[in-house]
């Protein structure tokens, strides 16, 4: 037994010889194919087809979210504590960004309606950074009126019914129905005189007019957004229709529900996910 | 220390050592005589075989319900929302309390280079439980991976018995050389690169938050595993098997092999994932007469059900003693 042993140690077989080189081939491959596949993922992030809106605190600079990428462990229980389910995790299309959180706006946006930033509480490696305390100390992106021309405050239009129509599930917790449980945007619908639903709608533009009221949110001045993030501003107009144009303020955190509740299609504001956005 | 050193060259792909005779007890080498002296018939061998074939796979049952139980209860705590278990197999909360996967959280840490307390907290959970519970384990008995690759390696095995394909093996080195690829491109680019590729990580969010794209790459590595190569990833490419073995090296919990009844038929050998670490099993190679099978075993248990005469039996180090 040892002595056999003893001889393949010597001189392994001609056989045996060209069984092991074929394996070390064979091993090179693995490791060259298993080594290309992963880096393929590498693709979408460098094509910026990963950069997404991303949950409030997710650390990232205004062009690079690669900090963000390597701090996230990929488990998905900042989706697990959002009340309106506003993030979905990346899927193997967006490469290295693979199950990373993100929000699509217009199918649901964050409306802060956690109030304490659950998502950002939920982070376990910091990828969504705990410097933060309130909704307004985020700054997840930047709304823009992308389409001045179809929107409807700017026609001097006003809005009747159920924005987004009967099909769309997207929620939003209206403080005054339910302060718990946000509702579907279909079950409320609104009558407007001029369609003002970003600015109506919008978390921070909401806090700012309960604090206004003496009445800020958990009874807590600290949540009390310092600047306004957007505004309904008249425009001079020679046609004698009341126009009215909605403008993005310094205090805007890029939530996204403006983009949620435009009642136009496609809407006509929406969210850059750059953080730092030239004021218009 | 000896089982230190051994069990880590075999996780970094060295193949087991043949002992030389000095290195064999002087009772170990009276039975390894006694056994040259008899030798069993095939008729002895398929009768012991028989007389065991009712109750062999008592492990395997219990292994499969734990590995389903516990990625039912990720699903299950997000579904009904009762906070139980939250997040994936790559971080979680259970009841509140941090846990994070050893492989995850080092590829975040040589990623980001920031250590997070949390992190921290999950991290030394993780690494105590597995500790104690046998490193490796996490593959065979919490992995969604393995189980789905235990079913793509019984259609492998028979569509080998039938010669229908030829089963293709890899140097196992390979799998450290993956680690450090991953590790260094961790560490150089920032970028998690492992988790685009992970199986496990890409199982455990299909299941909790929904199927996507990334099945397909769990699709094809199972179809590589079924016409290629048996158990291709876990045997040689997946780091998440080196960093949990590297934990089992000081873990009390092992498979314990005893020479006296075996009969060195090498069903075990045939059964494992790990066979490397069955080789103490072959005639005329163990030191001494109870061993401990190395830390690159993934304490499946296969083995324990498969084998005949009782020689490889759970044990707790220590404990056993005691017991």
């Amino acid at each position: 037994m040892s002595k056999s042993g003893d001889t393949t140690k010597r001189r392994p077989s001609a056989k045996r010889r060209q069984e092991s080189r074929r394996e070390f081939l064979r091993s090179t491959a693995l490791v060259a194919g298993v080594m290309t596949v992963s880096l393929f993922g590498y693709y979408p992030v460098a094509q910026g087809v990963s950069l997404r809106l991303r949950p409030p605190g997710a650390i990232k600079t205004a062009d690079d979210e690669q900090e963000f990428l390597a701090s996230c462990i990929k488990c998905g229980q900042c989706v697990q504590t959002c009340p309106v389910e506003a993030i979905k995790l990346a899927d193997l299309a967006d490469g290295f960004a693979i199950g990373t959180p993100y929000i699509d706006a217009r199918e649901q946006a964050c409306d802060f309606s956690c109030d304490g930033l659950q998502c950002v509480l939920a982070c376990p490696t910091g990828s969504l950074t705990h410097d933060l305390d309130y909704p307004a100390d985020s700054r997840m992106g930047f709304a823009r009126l992308d389409k001045p021309s179809t929107c409807l405050a700017v026609q001097g239009k006003g809005f009747k019914g159920i924005t987004r129509g009967a099909q769309f599930n997207g929620k939003l917790r209206f403080d005054e129905i339910d302060r718990w449980n946000p509702i579907q945007l279909k079950e409320h619908p609104f009558d407007l005189e001029i369609c003002d639903l970003c600015v109506r709608l919008c978390p921070i533009e909401i806090r700012i007019a309960q604090c206004d009221a003496g009445k800020p949110p958990s009874n807590d001045p600290n949540q009390c957004p310092p600047k306004h993030a957007i505004t309904l501003e008249p425009i001079e107009d020679s046609d004698g229709l009341q126009r009215m144009r909605p403008v993005i303020q310094e205090g805007c955190v890029g939530c996204g529900v403006c983009e949620m509740v435009c009642p136009v299609e496609p809407t006509a504001i929406v969210i850059d996910i750059d953080k730092v956005t030239e004021m218009v | 220390m000896n089982y230190i050193l051994e069990s880590l060259a075999q996780i970094f792909g060295r193949k087991p050592t043949r002992p030389s005779k000095e290195q064999i007890s002087d009772a170990a080498q009276v039975i390894h005589f006694e056994k040259k002296q008899h030798k069993l018939t095939q008729e002895e061998l398929d009768a012991a075989r028989q007389a065991h074939a009712k109750q062999s796979n008592k492990w395997l049952k219990r292994r499969w319900i734990t590995l389903i139980v516990v990625n039912l209860l990720f699903v299950v705590s997000y579904y009904f929302d009762v906070q139980l278990l939250e997040g994936a197999l790559t971080a979680s909360r259970f009841v509140g309390f941090h846990m994070a996967d050893l492989n995850s959280a080092l590829q975040v840490m040589l990623a980001y280079k920031h250590l997070v307390l949390n992190l921290v907290i999950g991290t030394v959970t993780i690494f105590v439980l597995w500790l104690l519970l046998g490193g490796r384990t996490f593959c065979s008995w919490v992995c969604p991976y393995h189980l789905l690759s235990e079913w793509a390696e019984r259609l492998h095995l028979w569509l080998v018995g039938k010669r229908i394909i030829k089963g293709r093996s890899f140097h196992r080195g390979v799998r450290f050389i993956f680690y450090i690829i991953f590790a260094l491109l961790a560490l150089l680019t920032g970028y998690t690169v492992f988790e685009t590729i992970s199986p496990t990580g890409i199982l455990s969010r299909a299941m909790i938050y929904g199927p996507g794209l990334g099945l397909l790459w769990v699709a094809a590595l199972l179809l590589f595993e079924v016409f290629v190569s048996r158990r291709a990833w876990c045997r040689y490419v997946c780091p998440i098997g080196i960093t949990y073995g590297v934990v089992g090296v000081i873990s009390p919990l092992r498979i314990k092999y005893n020479l006296k009844d075996c009969h060195h038929e090498g069903d075990c050998r045939k059964a494992c994932l790990v066979p490397h670490v069955l080789d103490l099993t072959i005639k005329g190679r163990v030191q001494d007469v109870e061993m401990d099978v190395s830390a690159d075993c993934t304490r499946c248990g296969m083995c324990v059900d498969i084998c005949p005469t009782g020689s490889l039996k759970f044990e707790i180090k220590g404990l056993s003693k005691l017991l």
